[in-house]
């Protein structure tokens, strides 16, 4: 992405990606020389600088490499994906590439391994699912129950990923709330997801 | 008419107390119609009703409303297969709309294989709703009139609504539960996964009709005959939710060269025989996959034949 140009800055954020050891002070680094023998080894000397923000969410920390941005060919964001767009919108004259894919809200469920847990739909149900969630993971959304590529636990699509249906429904009938799952689930209304158009908050009592 | 909720064969077969038997029909991966002719020929007269695949295991073949309507043309009823993968419920309400004004009387309501099985694993998915919503939504259609969102249907669609249910798939205990919340969302009849541990069905049915569900729904035994060892392995190994005993493996091997498939038709026509005597089973929905023209065979060596006339 940036093998071409001779200034670069990486830009790290102390938020979630520190915590998930992908976009922190230290992986700043980290990128950082790792830019730099890239280029060397390319007969290149690239001058790479480095700077990680509190928060690349909130306005108020993007100002902070706003007297150095500008000296700058290209800059890398190593936070969630909207640390590039924070950054593109309040420095239009740069170019801002994203050096992490964001993938999912999740959890870590052991040292080094995440899993998904919220798809973001705008209308959480997990308390009629014993606190578990179909829309994140079940890899066809289902409401109404396991599909017929339920097997041993695992979901059709991998033996890697669980069935959340089974885990579900396992979960209920051992608490005797077998009634609850044999309850029709209406269709979910998807306004409040993505589907109904980007999405925006708005709390008047937090608004100045 | 009135006693009947579509009028489709299927239905009146059913209702009629026949013991009823239902094919299957690929539509083909390109629009050969000679091709897709060729295979309803073989199951014209030999089945009540033929179910049209809808991009069955995720690959793109001839759309099922299409493919449904060349059946149609050809005297056949078709069983208009629909999946939640791959529409959502407005591209579905207008796909039963326009299924029902060309003719077709039967549909099955599925969830679908997931996409990451078949020949484009990058595509979105949809499954804006589910099987059991979809199961659903065509019942409100049919008998109050009314589309998902409440409003009045000018003509309702007429459709006798079918689901598959996979007694083989995991979990066991639950599965009978998820068949009669089916039931209560509105399906007339089902269609099972293909059948190979008999005892498991055994076990299965008699929960059914313990339940009493075999008197609200008629529920057809899924019979698909294995071709080869190495069909039944695959099917053992690959395909999630397939309960294929050792038992039958062993006995497909022990055939000897160049009888497997006789083996595997003769096992197909034992069970067929035990179906029509097992309590709660009304029918059977042989799956007969690339394999249309053995379906007269089997149908025969079944007593299958003729078909009654309703």
């Amino acid at each position: 992405m940036v093998k071409d140009f001779d200034k670069v800055l990486v830009i790290g954020c102390k938020g979630c990606v520190t915590v998930c050891n992908v976009g922190g002070a230290k992986e700043v680094g980290v990128l950082a020389s790792l830019l730099r023998i890239a280029a060397n080894k390319n007969g290149k000397t690239m001058d790479v600088g480095a700077a990680t923000l509190e928060r690349q969410c909130d306005p108020e920390y993007i100002e902070e490499v706003k007297d150095i941005i500008g000296e700058y060919d290209a800059v890398v964001s190593i936070a969630c994906g909207v640390g590039p767009q924070f950054l593109s919108e309040r420095y239009p004259q740069s170019r801002i590439f994203p050096g992490l894919n964001t993938k999912f809200m999740g959890g870590a469920v052991e040292h080094g391994v995440w899993s998904e847990r919220c798809a973001g739909c705008g209308t959480c149900v997990v308390h009629y699912f014993g606190g578990l969630c179909p829309i994140a993971r079940c890899s066809k959304s289902l409401l109404n129950g396991p599909c017929g590529g339920s097997s041993g636990g695992k979901c059709e699509i991998s033996k890697e990923v669980d069935c959340i249906w089974d885990l579900i429904v396992r979960k209920l009938m051992e608490q005797g709330r077998l009634d609850e799952l044999r309850q029709f689930r209406p269709p979910k209304d998807w306004r409040t997801a993505r589907d109904g158009g980007p999405r925006k908050m708005i709390r008047e009592e937090l608004a100045i | 008419m009135s006693e009947y909720k579509s009028g489709s064969n299927l239905e009146r077969v059913l209702k009629g107390g026949h013991f009823a038997f239902t094919g299957e029909c690929g539509p083909p991966q390109g629009a050969n119609v000679e091709k897709l002719r060729e295979k309803a020929r073989h199951l014209k007269g030999m089945v009540d009703a033929v179910n049209v695949t809808d991009n069955q295991t995720a690959v793109v073949r001839m759309s099922s409303w299409a493919a449904s309507l060349i059946l149609l043309k050809e005297g056949l009823e078709p069983n208009f297969q629909m999946v939640c993968r791959d529409r959502n419920r407005l591209a579905m309400q207008s796909d039963i709309l326009g299924v029902y004004a060309h003719g077709i009387r039967n549909m099955l309501c599925l969830s679908g294989d997931h996409q990451k099985f078949g020949n484009h694993p990058q595509a979105k998915n949809v499954y804006d709703i589910d099987s059991m919503q979809l199961i659903h939504a065509v019942k409100t259609m049919r008998d109050e009139g009314k589309f998902l969102n409440g409003e009045q249907i000018d003509e309702p669609p007429k459709l006798f609504i079918g689901a598959a249910c996979n007694p083989f798939a995991d979990p066991f205990e639950f599965r009978v539960y998820r068949l009669a919340k089916k039931i209560e969302a509105g399906a007339d009849f089902i269609q099972t996964q293909c059948i190979y541990n008999m005892d498991k069905f055994r076990e299965f049915m008699k929960r059914v009709v313990d339940m009493g569900l075999h008197e609200k729904c008629y529920i057809l035994a899924g019979v698909t005959p294995m071709k080869s060892v190495g069909m039944a392995r695959y099917m053992a190994k690959q395909v999630p939710g397939m309960d294929v005993p050792d038992s039958l493996i062993k006995r497909l091997q022990g055939a000897g060269k160049g009888k497997v498939a006789e083996e595997g038709i003769k096992f197909a026509v034992e069970q067929i025989e035990e179906f029509k005597e097992m309590e709660g089973v009304a029918g059977v929905h042989l799956m007969a996959i690339e394999w249309e023209h053995r379906v007269p065979e089997i149908a025969e060596r079944a007593g299958m034949l003729p078909r009654p006339k309703v």
